[in-house]
């Protein structure tokens, strides 16, 4: 059994065979599919404009050409499993940006400083708001920078600090 | 107090004007378009009825009119379902006595209607199943008249705010509140006949099927008919633990309808009980109605729902423990806390591991079993079928009961999700117009099309499981045929 059967918390161990190479993610904004298991699934091979998602049939968890992937993050919005993320190594000299779904309130807004939060939801520094897009379908994309570090570490954002 | 939710991330609560009920003499403040129970529960009363003999309280448990907990007496008629009876200003509610005294108003006094009615196809039950049954088969030149008991029409989709994987051309991607907006919109471009608040209260199979339908508690419909869909869905399944009839323990549908139907909010602080897709999914929907969720037991050692979902939760911060369950829950007319326990190989309450959590509000998510009663009523053949949640109509892949026209679609055939549930109305519905010899290419055409995507649907690992169970009910169904 692998212990993200137990925990629902996927590690990095876990994604290493599907994470862009580091050349790669170095080189600017790319896709991070957090999906492994087999789900009768397609949105976000329809929505990539670049070809870069592609599902080999509607069951086999989305394999992605990073190559291709420009990190639009427009798949972040329509992924049902809310398990699509977009990372900018290059966000700046120590900071990356992370691109996450978000269906709560309130909304945040560009500026604000948030607890960032692991796979696990604990606080593991500080992500402050940098973009925030609305979708018509009430899902919110934000992005968030954080420390180069955290850059694969933080999913989410908690309690606003300011 | 005021339990309403007035802001939401996905949804919007449109309330119309106040209007007032007595809940025995006492003014209650309530909105257009809510049900009995809910306005009573959103103004803080959560006991609806006591039990006979030990006058324990009983609470809002399915909200959906399968279980009895919410009976009470509403302007002189006794056993009201108030989770499926809308309010009306001035409406008088009373707490029952004993067993329910006869009704105080002269029953040759009330103004009660009747009607009869002949069509090609009733479809019993406005869930993903029944609707798409009904699209499908008006849409083919059928004519259909469909039943619900729930005064809103979509089952349990009008509660879901997740967003459905599936395939691009099946909804996927969208919440499930807005596939039952856009059904809702096909079936109102449709001929289809339907009417709500409306129970089948008996099959008789006289020369002609027949059922007999109760609306509004005021109006009997005789309806003859040559085919039938049983698309009644499923009810929850109760787990044994002391205290598990207080008042603050509800099935996950129940406390679904409350806070995502009426935009009630159903506790403060929420203990889940089973980590299936049902569990985890009303785990985030409580996190978006503003509950603080403690945590999901579950007693497998693995999580049953897809990993997406459990992450999506673990990512707030709420803990999932796998072999955990609920031994007690706490509370005198209400929960106010519950005992949880880890579990060892055979399933047994590890002694000392128990803790105390303080909540208000128990999540039961510990799985459904088909509403097959009308089926059964009617003379249907019958098996247990532990893969599909009980006791189910034997039926073959057309789902096609042994009752000659008679067919079910969605949970009732066995516990699925709502995906499946479209798919197998949309095949019910074309057979039943294949039947009758209208539009015979396009219907085969939709039927091959909806049997298709099933199969495709049908390829996750966690269809194994009721894949299994078919192909038993399936080989049954062509012993007995």
């Amino acid at each position: 059994m692998n212990s993200y059967e137990a925990t629902g918390v996927l590690t990095l161990e876990d994604l290493k065979d599907r994470l862009p190479p580091k050349e790669r993610l170095e080189k600017g904004p790319v896709v991070i599919i957090e999906c492994i298991q087999k789900i009768p699934c397609d949105p976000c091979a329809h929505i990539c404009r670049f070809g870069a998602i592609k599902k080999p049939s509607l069951i086999d968890p989305p394999e992605v050409d990073y190559d291709k992937c420009t990190g639009c993050g427009e798949c972040v919005a329509v992924c049902p499993g809310l398990a699509i993320f977009v990372v900018n190594f290059k966000y700046s000299d120590d900071e990356a940006s992370v691109t996450i779904p978000y269906e709560f309130l309130p909304i945040p807004k560009k500026g604000e400083i948030f607890e960032a939060l692991d796979r696990e939801g604990k606080p593991v520094g500080e992500a402050r708001v940098i973009s925030v897009r609305r979708m018509e379908d009430k899902t919110t994309v934000v992005t968030i920078s954080v420390r180069k570090d955290l850059a694969m570490v933080v999913r989410n954002i908690g309690r606003k600090i300011k | 107090m005021d339990l309403r939710i007035w802001k939401h991330p996905i949804l919007e609560f449109k309330r119309e004007k106040p209007v007032y009920i007595y809940l025995d003499g006492k003014k209650i403040k309530a909105y257009k378009g809510e049900t009995i129970a809910a306005a009573l529960y959103a103004s803080g009363i959560k006991i609806y009825s006591r039990s006979v003999k030990y006058h324990r309280p009983r609470g809002f448990f399915c909200g959906i009119g399968k279980c009895s907990s919410c009976l009470m007496r509403v302007d002189g008629i006794p056993h009201v379902r108030t989770c499926v009876t809308l309010v009306k200003d001035g409406m008088k509610i009373e707490y029952e006595k004993g067993r329910g005294e006869p009704p105080t108003t002269d029953m040759t006094e009330m103004e009660v209607e009747e009607e009869k009615l002949d069509t090609d196809l009733i479809i019993i039950g406005g869930g993903p199943a029944g609707l798409s049954a009904a699209i499908t088969a008006a849409n083919l030149g059928v004519d259909v008249y469909l039943v619900d008991e729930n005064p809103r029409a979509g089952g349990q989709l009008i509660k879901q705010t997740h967003k459905f994987f599936g395939s691009k051309d099946n909804y996927a991607g969208v919440r499930g509140v807005e596939i039952a907006k856009i059904l809702l919109r096909e079936l109102k471009k449709s001929d289809v006949k339907w009417v709500l608040n409306a129970s089948v209260v008996g099959y008789y199979g006289n020369k002609k099927p027949t059922l007999a339908v109760v609306q509004n508690n005021r109006k009997l419909i005789e309806a003859t008919t040559r085919n039938i869909i049983v698309a009644t869905g499923a009810q929850e399944i109760m787990l044994p633990f002391p205290n598990n009839d207080l008042p603050g323990v509800y099935g996950a549908g129940g406390v679904q309808t409350l806070m995502n139907v009426y935009g009630v909010r159903p506790g403060n602080d929420a203990l889940i009980v089973g980590a299936g897709n049902v569990g985890l999914i009303v785990g985030y929907q409580l996190v978006q109605a503003g509950v603080n969720v403690k945590m999901v037991v579950e007693a497998m050692p693995k999580i049953g729902g897809y990993l997406v979902h459990a992450s999506k939760l673990r990512r707030l911060g709420v803990p999932i423990l796998t072999r955990h369950s609920i031994s007690a829950a706490k509370g005198k007319d209400h929960v106010e806390g519950a005992i949880i326990v880890e579990l060892d190989e055979k399933w047994q309450p590890i002694e000392g591991t128990e803790q105390e959590i303080e909540v208000d509000l128990i999540c039961l998510a510990v799985g459904l079993t088909p509403s097959s009663e009308l089926l059964f009523q009617a003379g249907c053949e019958k098996a247990y079928i532990p893969e599909l949640g009980g006791p189910v109509a034997i039926h073959n892949e057309d789902l096609e009961t042994t009752i000659d026209g008679m067919y079910l679609a969605g949970d009732v055939s066995g516990i699925e999700e709502a995906s499946t549930a479209m798919m197998e109305g949309r095949i019910t519905g074309a057979n039943v117009a294949i039947e009758f010899g209208k539009e015979r290419s396009k219907a085969e055409k939709l039927r091959g099309e909806a049997f298709k995507h099933l199969d495709e649907l049908r390829k996750s690992p966690f269809s194994e499981k009721v894949l299994r169970g078919k192909e038993k009910v399936w080989k049954m169904w062509r012993e007995l045929k």
